[in-house]
């Protein structure tokens, strides 16, 4: 057996303490983002993005941001848009913020079972959709509608599928948002989580084993870079050099954990880069000419056979994470409005008004044009039906899909089930 | 459902009613009171105190090193959970939905269920995983699921499904207690009330059902020991969790003598009560909500027909949710409502 050394005593030694996160405010909290770190505009260095991805560690620490304050673009990350592409990225953030509102408010109408906004984060998806080919493969998670948005992906099929109803493309079988459009390169949404990221990875593989030009990208929450699946990937894009673009969310919230939850106290999500050996940027996710920037450098990289960027958009979180929850409930009610880096719609908009290219009057008639777009497409796809009204698919498509030729056991049972519905007295038909 | 009968009434000490919420956060409560050493933590139950707020008040009451948030990596929840086991902790850790349980299943299968066996006893796994299961919420592939059957396959792991709140609350108190893994699934479709399967009439709530009768104190239901809900002669109904409601409106709807057995642990099961009910009825119905291939009622099937089959006057009935994806539109064709379950009861009494 055993036996501690002599003169080892551990009453001598102080106690350990568990550290256990706790976020800066709660409800009812005063809130003073000073201790956020907010660079100037302008002052990070553009790498070449033949670089190695060990040459500029500080972008992984610090944040990439273009708009100044008086909304001029500055610095090497500056992408130098035309005004009309910023126009075009302008409506579709507008667009995004519209189409959010008009669906949440029809969850809590009872027209669907759930709803996700990304009010706040709108520049997150919309500018990257911009940056990248359309071509490129998307593999979102469930906060980049904006990917479809800027895709002028039809708004009517989009919310065919939050309603579940006769016209949606996934037969009612998947949970309102979780959208899956091959054409416009939107890979099937999962609800758990980070299991696209791998995926990312595998699809980027997969283009470069076979000599294509298209690159990958992937997008996840801060929260979920916890999941194994999230390391899984970036160890395989650095040992493949993948061509892929994967973006963490650091929108501070996952559900009611801070940012802390997922290691945010000790490091930066871009800095996970680093010990992977990929590239990591970080950058200032409310800030559309930053984002659009970042990921046309990630791109760029990527198609050059240069590798993965890790990219952290840092951002906030507006609304609370669903229509399931209430974040009055865990954090304090002042942070949204006191988040210091602003309005991404905003902050485009001056600076398009900045450089003469737009202006207050034409804003508020696009606000007007957009949500009588959005309005419109409401009631198109209402006229397919809404969630729980009615029966939207036939009942026998419950089976189709499972495999690609039914096996006998399912034909039994959609047997059965047409058997049942016979019986039942269609209770779906009285509601 | 007034003739719902051994629903538990409350031995000692004073009651009070609860929603199986209530019960389950009473439950941790409760123990942790009692025992220093049990701990609770998942994703958002600290301050936030739980999506379905199951540990509402805990981490006020108990502590941030007793009740805290955890990142979200369920394969990081369990493996800590086990190690804190392995300190002599006993940890009691939530995993949001039972649809997320799958990145943990090296750390259920491999480890926990194992500990015991591989380290000749030397350490052990004194961990209770509660999680959310079922569906009946619209919740849609992702929040809909009942894995139990994935589990009970699994070695060493005990698996333990309330279908009221004072089960819960009761089980639960002995699955922390117990030594050895457990995964504790709540039917959340019956957090808030007994649910009938007419998912197009009003929800009913726990106020009138007499498990909703609750102790505020200390209790415990021994693990592996069914209830039952109604004694029949006609028939025995084996079900747990949402599709025990369900099974006790069919039931008295149609007037069937059924008797009916809340399994209440799947793992170790209470094969005595099986064997007796059926040898008494002759006739076997098993109901789950599960997908039916190589779910739990195919294992309930064949222990019946080992150990019952010249009791038997009837084939033995499975009724069960469909080997499909949990669909989000057609939910309702997917559940094995009351329909299913009234015209496989009419079959199997078609000669009695």
């Amino acid at each position: 057996m055993a036996v501690p050394p002599e003169g080892h005593s551990r009453a001598n030694l102080a106690p350990l303490q568990l550290h256990v996160p706790e976020p800066k405010f709660r409800p009812g909290d005063a809130v003073d983002f000073a201790s956020v770190e907010v660079p100037p505009a302008g002052a990070q260095r553009r790498p070449d993005t033949a670089a190695p991805a060990d040459s500029f560690h500080e972008l992984a620490y610090t944040l990439v941001r273009v708009l100044d304050e008086e909304g001029r673009a500055v610095g090497p990350w500056d992408p130098k848009l035309s005004p009309d592409r910023l126009r075009r990225m302008l409506r579709h953030m507008v667009l995004l913020r519209a189409f959010d509102e008009r669906m949440f408010r029809a969850q809590r109408q009872g027209k669907t079972s759930f709803y996700m906004k990304a009010l706040g984060e709108e520049a997150v998806a919309v500018a990257a959709a911009h940056a990248l080919d359309y071509e490129d493969m998307c593999f979102p998670s469930y906060r980049q509608q904006g990917l479809l948005i800027a895709r002028d992906w039809p708004l009517v099929d989009m919310m065919n599928q939050i309603y579940s109803n006769s016209a949606d493309r996934l037969g009612g079988k998947q949970l309102p948002i979780m959208y899956s459009a091959k054409e416009a390169g939107f890979f099937s949404i999962s609800g758990n989580l980070t299991t696209q990221y791998p995926q990312a990875v595998g699809w980027a593989m997969a283009s470069a084993a076979k000599g294509d030009t298209r690159i990958a990208a992937v997008w996840c929450g801060e929260g979920s870079t916890a999941e194994g699946d999230f390391h899984s990937a970036c160890t395989f894009a650095a040992v493949y050099r993948a061509p892929v673009v994967m973006n963490v969310v650091n929108n501070q919230w996952a559900i009611s954990s801070f940012s802390g939850f997922a290691g945010a106290e000790a490091t930066t999500f871009a800095a996970r880069a680093i010990g992977y050996g990929i590239a990591g940027l970080r950058v200032d996710g409310n800030d559309a000419l930053a984002v659009y920037a970042a990921t046309q450098w990630a791109a760029e990289r990527a198609r050059t056979n240069q590798g993965a960027t890790l990219i952290e958009h840092f951002t906030y979180r507006t609304e609370g994470h669903s229509t399931s929850d209430d974040p009055t409930q865990y954090r304090s009610a002042g942070e949204p409005t006191a988040w210091p880096l602003g309005d991404p719609i905003r902050r485009l908009k001056d600076h398009l008004i900045a450089l003469g290219e737009w202006d207050e009057k034409r804003h508020a008639d696009q606000d007007r044009e957009v949500a009588e777009e959005v309005r419109a497409a409401q009631k198109a796809a209402e006229a397919n039906g809404i969630l729980g009204h009615g029966l939207h698919q036939p009942l026998d498509s419950l089976f189709d899909g499972v495999f690609e030729e039914m096996p006998w056991h399912l034909r039994e049972q959609r047997q059965q089930m047409l058997d049942e519905e016979q019986a039942s007295g269609r209770p779906w038909a009285r509601k | 459902m007034s003739d719902l009968i051994n629903q538990t009434a409350p031995e000692t000490g004073e009651t009070t009613r609860m929603n199986m919420i209530q019960a389950i956060n009473s439950a941790m409560d409760v123990v942790m009171a009692r025992d220093p050493d049990v701990v609770v933590m998942g994703e958002d139950v600290g301050y936030f105190g739980g999506v379905f707020r199951a540990t509402a008040g805990l981490q006020k009451k108990y502590g941030k090193t007793r009740v805290f948030d955890t990142p979200i990596t369920e394969c990081g929840i369990i493996g800590v959970a086990v190690g804190m086991g392995a300190y002599g902790l006993r940890p009691v850790p939530e995993i949001q939905f039972a649809d997320y349980i799958y990145p943990a299943l090296d750390q259920l299968v491999s480890e926990a269920a194992r500990l015991r066996y591989r380290s000749a006893g030397e350490f052990t796994a004194p961990i209770t995983v509660r999680s959310p299961f079922g569906g009946g919420i619209f919740g849609g592939q992702t929040h809909s699921q009942s894995p139990e059957g994935i589990f009970t396959h699994v070695s060493g792991i005990k698996t333990v499904i309330p279908a009221t709140p004072y089960d819960a609350k009761g089980l639960l108190i002995a699955a922390i207690e117990d030594n050895d893994p457990v995964l504790f699934f709540e039917p959340k479709r019956i957090y808030n009330g007994p649910f009938n399967g007419h998912w197009d009439r009003p929800a009913e709530n726990w106020s009138k059902h007499p498990g909703g009768e609750v102790p505020t104190g200390y209790y415990k239901i021994p693990l592996g020991k069914a209830a039952t809900v109604r004694a029949g002669e006609a028939v025995t109904i084996l079900c747990y969790g949402t599709m025990v409601h369900v099974c006790a409106a069919v039931v008295a709807d149609m007037g069937v003598d059924a008797e009916i057995i809340d399994l209440r642990t799947l793992i170790p099961l209470d094969i005595e009560a099986i064997e007796a009910s059926v040898k008494k009825t002759g006739r076997c119905m098993i109901v789950h909500e599960a997908t039916r291939t190589a779910g739990f009622g195919a294992e309930l099937s064949a222990l019946v027909q080992e150990r019952c089959f010249y009791h038997l006057e009837a084939p033995i009935a499975r009724v069960t949710g469909f080997d499909t994806p949990y669909p989000h539109s057609l939910e309702w064709a997917y559940f094995p409502g009351p329909v299913r379950i009234g015209q496989a009861l009419k079959n199997l009494l078609k000669d009695a």
